[in-house]
C-alpha cells in the first residue's frame, strides 16, 4: 500500500517537471547551428493528425522538405532556416496552446498554418495581440477578413469565392443557368453554399434545387433523385472524398443525364478512385499543380510547378498535391519576406503585403493593403477527368 | 484543521505568484486551459463522484455557455458581464428541462440518453446557421470587461480564470460538507436505501445535473471570451468523454480530484507534444495518443480511486489506526 503511494507521487512529481521543463526546450535547438549567422526561427501548426489529417500531412511533408533545402542551400542570405512544426490534432484549443508556445517558448519570427479553416481562425487573435505574421492554409475568406481585424494574418489557399467565380464563368460560356447546388454539410461545404448563393444571385445563374448530405452518408439517390426532377441544367457538388465519391457513384447510377461540376476539393487521386470509375466526365475549377503537364510553356507558373512535382516525388514516392502548395506558397513567401526584412515580425508583416507577381505553386499572388490573399480567378483552370486522368479544358 | 488552512494559503499563494516566474503566455495558456477544464470537471465530479450520475453530455453544456456569450455579444451587441451570466443561466435552464425525465433513468440508460443529448446538440450548433453560424463558427467576440478592466492578456484571463476555480472550490466545499453533499454520497452508495431514509433523491440528483451544467456553461462562457471565436467542433462527443476521463483519472469523490485531472490531461497533452518527436523523430499526433493512453492506464493500475486520493499520502491510512 505505501509503496503504491510513494509511487504515484514519483509519477506526479515526474509529470509537474516535465510540464516545466517543455517550458523551456525551445532554446536548445537553436544553439545547434551557431556556428555562422543568428538563425531565423519559423514555426508551423498544422492538423497533422485528427480529423483534417489529409491536409496536414502533405504539408509537413513539404514544409520539411524545403527546409532542409533552403538549409542545404546555406540558408537565407547566409542566416540557417529553423522550423518547428507542431501538430494541433485538428484541434482548435490545442491550435491556439501550440501557436503561443511558438511565440512565447521558441520565439519564431513568422507562423504557418493551420491545414483547416476552424483550426486557423482560433489561433488569429493570439497571433493579432502579439503582432506575429501568419499565413493560414486554409480556403475560408473569414480568415483574412476583414483585413481591419486581421493585419497579420495572411493565406495561400484560395478563397471559395475565386474558385466559385471561375465555375460561374464556366456554367455562363455553357449556357447552363439553372443548377442544382448539393454540398457537404461541414466547414467546407457550408462555406461554398454560401459563396455559390450570393455569386449566383449577383449574376444570372438560378439555383432550382439546393440539398445537403452528411461527411459519412453512404448514399446520396434522395438527394440526387430530387435534383432530377427539379429540371436542373448541371449539378454542382461541393465535397470531399469519401463523400464526394459516393455521390459521384449515384450520379451515374441514375443516368442522370446533365453535366456534374465539382469543387477543388475532390482535386486528388483518392477521389477518382473511389468513385470506381463513375468521375469520368466531372467537370471542376482547381489550381494548375494538377494538369501541370499540361499547361503552356509560357505559363508563369509552370516552371515552380514542374520543380516541386520533381523534388516532392522523389523524396516521398508519390506526386504532391494542392494542399502541399499551399504550404509551398506558404513557405516560399515567407522565404521572400526573410531575405528583404530579415529577423523583423512587422517588417516581415509589410513586405508579405506587398508581395506582387510571386509564382507559386497555387498560382501568382499579388497582395494588397486590402487583400491578403493575392489569388484572381487566373489561379484556377477548369479540368475533366477522362479515363481515370485530370484533362486540362481549353 | 489548521493544517488544512495552511495548505489552501500555500496553494493560493502559488497560483497567485506564479505569473511573477513564468512570463511566457504559453504556460499561462495552459494553465487557463487547466483552469476552464477544472470548472467543469468540478461539476462533473459532484455528479459522478457525489450523486452518482454519469453524464457523456456536459461538452454540449460547455459549448452552450460558449455559444450563449458568442450570439449575445456579437449579434444582440450585449455587455460582456450579462452575456457571462447568461451563459450559466442557459444550460442550466436545458439542464433542469430535460434532466427531469433524464435522471430517472440509470447506470448505462442514463449514461446512453446523456450521450444522445450530447451529440444532439452538436447538431444543433452545426445546423441552426442562422444562429450559431453553422459549421464556419462565430468570430468577432469582444474581450470580457468588469468595469473598465478589459480582460485582454493571457495574464489577467490567469488571475480570472482560478479566482473562478478558487470561489467555486470553496462553494463545493461547502456543499459537499453539508446535509446536501451526504444525502448525495448517500445516493451514490445506495438509491433505494437512501430513498427509504427519507432523501428525495429524485430532486437531489437534479439540482446536482443542474449544478453541474451551470459550472460547464460558466467554463464555456470563460472560453469563448479567452478564444474570442467559437465553432462546433470543440464540443464534440470526444470532448465530453475528456471531461469524463479527467474526473476519473482525477479520482471520484475527492477534493483534489478535478484539479489533479484536468491538470494531468492537459500537461500530458503538451509535454507528449514535446517529448515524443525527441524520442521518435518526426513523429505527428498518433504516437502521442498512444502513449497518453498507456500512461493513463498506468495510472489507473497504480492508482484506481484517481489522483485525488494522493492527499492519502499525507494522512496516516485509517485502515492501519483501525488494526
Amino acid at each position: 500500500m505505501k509503496k503504491k503511494r510513494i509511487l504515484t507521487g514519483i509519477i506526479t512529481v515526474i509529470i509537474a517537471a516535465g510540464l516545466l521543463l517543455s517550458g523551456c526546450a525551445g532554446s536548445k535547438e537553436a544553439t545547434k547551428t551557431s556556428a555562422g549567422k543568428e538563425p531565423y526561427k519559423i514555426g508551423a501548426v498544422i492538423d497533422i493528425s485528427g480529423s483534417s489529417s489529409s491536409l496536414g500531412v502533405p504539408e509537413k511533408n513539404t514544409l520539411q522538405m524545403l527546409a532542409d533545402k533552403v538549409n542545404a542551400a546555406g540558408g537565407i542570405n547566409g542566416h540557417p532556416l529553423v522550423l518547428t512544426i507542431l501538430d494541433n490534432k485538428s484541434d482548435e484549443t490545442e491550435a491556439v496552446l501550440a501557436v503561443k508556445k511558438l511565440i512565447d517558448q521558441e520565439k519564431v519570427l513568422a507562423v504557418l498554418g493551420c491545414s483547416a479553416s476552424g483550426t486557423s481562425m482560433s489561433m488569429i487573435d493570439t497571433v493579432q495581440k502579439e503582432k506575429v505574421p501568419m499565413i493560414s492554409l486554409a480556403a475560408s475568406s473569414k480568415i483574412v477578413e476583414p483585413v481591419q481585424e486581421r493585419q497579420w494574418v495572411f493565406k495561400t489557399a484560395q478563397s471559395d469565392i475565386v474558385t466559385i467565380n471561375k465555375l460561374m464563368s464556366y456554367l455562363k460560356e455553357k449556357g447552363l443557368t439553372n443548377v442544382a447546388f448539393l454540398y457537404m454539410n461541414n466547414a467546407y461545404g457550408d462555406g461554398g453554399r454560401i459563396a455559390f448563393t450570393a455569386a449566383a444571385q449577383a449574376g444570372g445563374v438560378e439555383i432550382v434545387a439546393e440539398e445537403k448530405f452528411e461527411a459519412t452518408d453512404k448514399d446520396m439517390t434522395p438527394q440526387l433523385t430530387r435534383v432530377k426532377t427539379s429540371g436542373a441544367q448541371a449539378a454542382v457538388v461541393w465535397a470531399i472524398p469519401p463523400s464526394a465519391s459516393i455521390i459521384t457513384r449515384n450520379f451515374k447510377d441514375l443516368n442522370m443525364g446533365i453535366p456534374l461540376l465539382h469543387s477543388h476539393g475532390v482535386g486528388n487521386q483518392n477521389f477518382i478512385d473511389l468513385a470506381q470509375g463513375a468521375a469520368d466526365g466531372v467537370i471542376l475549377p482547381i489550381g494548375k499543380l494538377i494538369v501541370a503537364d499540361q499547361i503552356p510553356d509560357s505559363d508563369p507558373q509552370k516552371k515552380v510547378l514542374n520543380t516541386y512535382i520533381e523534388e516532392y516525388s522523389k523524396k516521398y514516392n508519390s506526386p504532391p498535391n494542392s494542399f502541399g502548395g499551399y504550404a509551398w506558397d506558404g513557405f516560399y513567401l515567407l522565404v521572400n519576406a526573410l531575405e528583404k526584412a530579415g529577423a523583423d515580425r512587422a517588417a516581415i508583416r509589410d513586405v508579405l503585403e506587398k508581395t506582387q507577381g510571386f509564382s507559386g505553386v497555387s498560382g501568382v499572388f499579388n497582395m494588397s493593403a486590402s487583400d491578403h490573399n493575392g489569388l484572381n480567378e487566373d489561379s484556377m483552370v477548369m479540368v475533366q477527368i477522362e479515363n481515370g486522368k485530370w484533362k486540362l479544358l481549353k | 484543521m489548521n493544517k488544512k488552512i495552511a495548505l489552501w494559503g500555500i496553494l493560493i499563494l502559488a497560483f497567485a505568484l506564479l505569473p511573477l516566474f513564468i512570463k511566457s503566455n504559453y504556460l499561462l495558456g495552459v494553465l487557463i486551459v487547466i483552469g476552464l477544464y477544472t470548472i467543469i470537471v468540478i461539476g462533473l465530479g459532484i455528479l459522478m463522484g457525489y450523486a452518482g450520475q454519469v453524464s457523456f453530455g456536459h461538452a454540449a453544456f460547455f459549448g452552450m455557455g460558449s455559444y450563449t456569450v458568442a450570439v449575445l455579444t456579437t449579434a444582440c451587441h450585449w455587455p460582456t458581464i450579462p452575456a457571462l451570466i447568461a451563459s450559466l443561466i442557459l444550460p442550466g435552464l436545458v439542464a433542469a428541462i430535460i434532466g427531469g425525465p433524464t435522471l430517472k433513468l440509470r447506470e448505462l440508460y442514463l449514461a446512453l440518453a446523456t450521450l444522445a443529448f450530447g451529440i444532439l446538440v452538436h447538431i444543433l450548433f452545426n445546423e441552426l446557421k442562422g444562429i450559431t453560424g453553422g459549421p464556419s463558427g462565430m468570430t468577432g467576440i469582444p474581450y470580457l470587461s468588469i468595469g473598465g478592466l478589459v480582460f485582454d492578456r493571457d495574464i489577467k484571463f490567469y488571475y480570472l480564470v482560478w479566482v473562478t476555480v478558487l470561489l467555486v472550490s470553496l462553494a463545493v466545499h461547502n456543499l459537499i460538507h453539508s446535509r446536501m453533499g451526504r444525502a448525495m454520497r448517500a445516493i451514490r452508495e445506495s438509491e433505494h436505501a437512501s430513498e427509504t431514509s427519507g432523501i428525495d433523491t429524485a430532486g437531489l440528483k437534479l439540482q446536482a445535473f443542474v449544478f453541474s451544467a451551470v459550472l460547464a456553461g460558466l467554463a464555456g462562457g470563460l472560453y469563448a471570451f479567452y478564444v474570442t471565436f467559437v465553432s462546433p467542433s470543440p464540443f464534440g462527443f470526444h470532448t465530453s468523454v475528456q471531461f469524463v476521463l479527467m474526473a476519473v483519472v482525477g479520482g471520484l469523490g475527492t477534493f483534489w480530484g478535478p484539479l489533479l485531472g484536468a491538470g494531468l490531461v492537459v500537461a500530458l497533452g503538451e509535454v507528449l507534444r514535446w517529448a515524443i518527436p525527441l524520442v521518435i523523430p518526426g513523429a505527428g499526433g498518433e504516437y502521442q495518443i498512444i502513449f497518453f493512453g498507456i500512461i493513463l492506464m498506468l495510472i489507473m493500475v497504480i492508482k484506481p480511486e484517481g489522483l485525488g486520493a494522493i492527499t492519502d499520502l499525507f494522512k496516516k491510512p485509517r485502515v492501519e489506526e483501525v488494526q
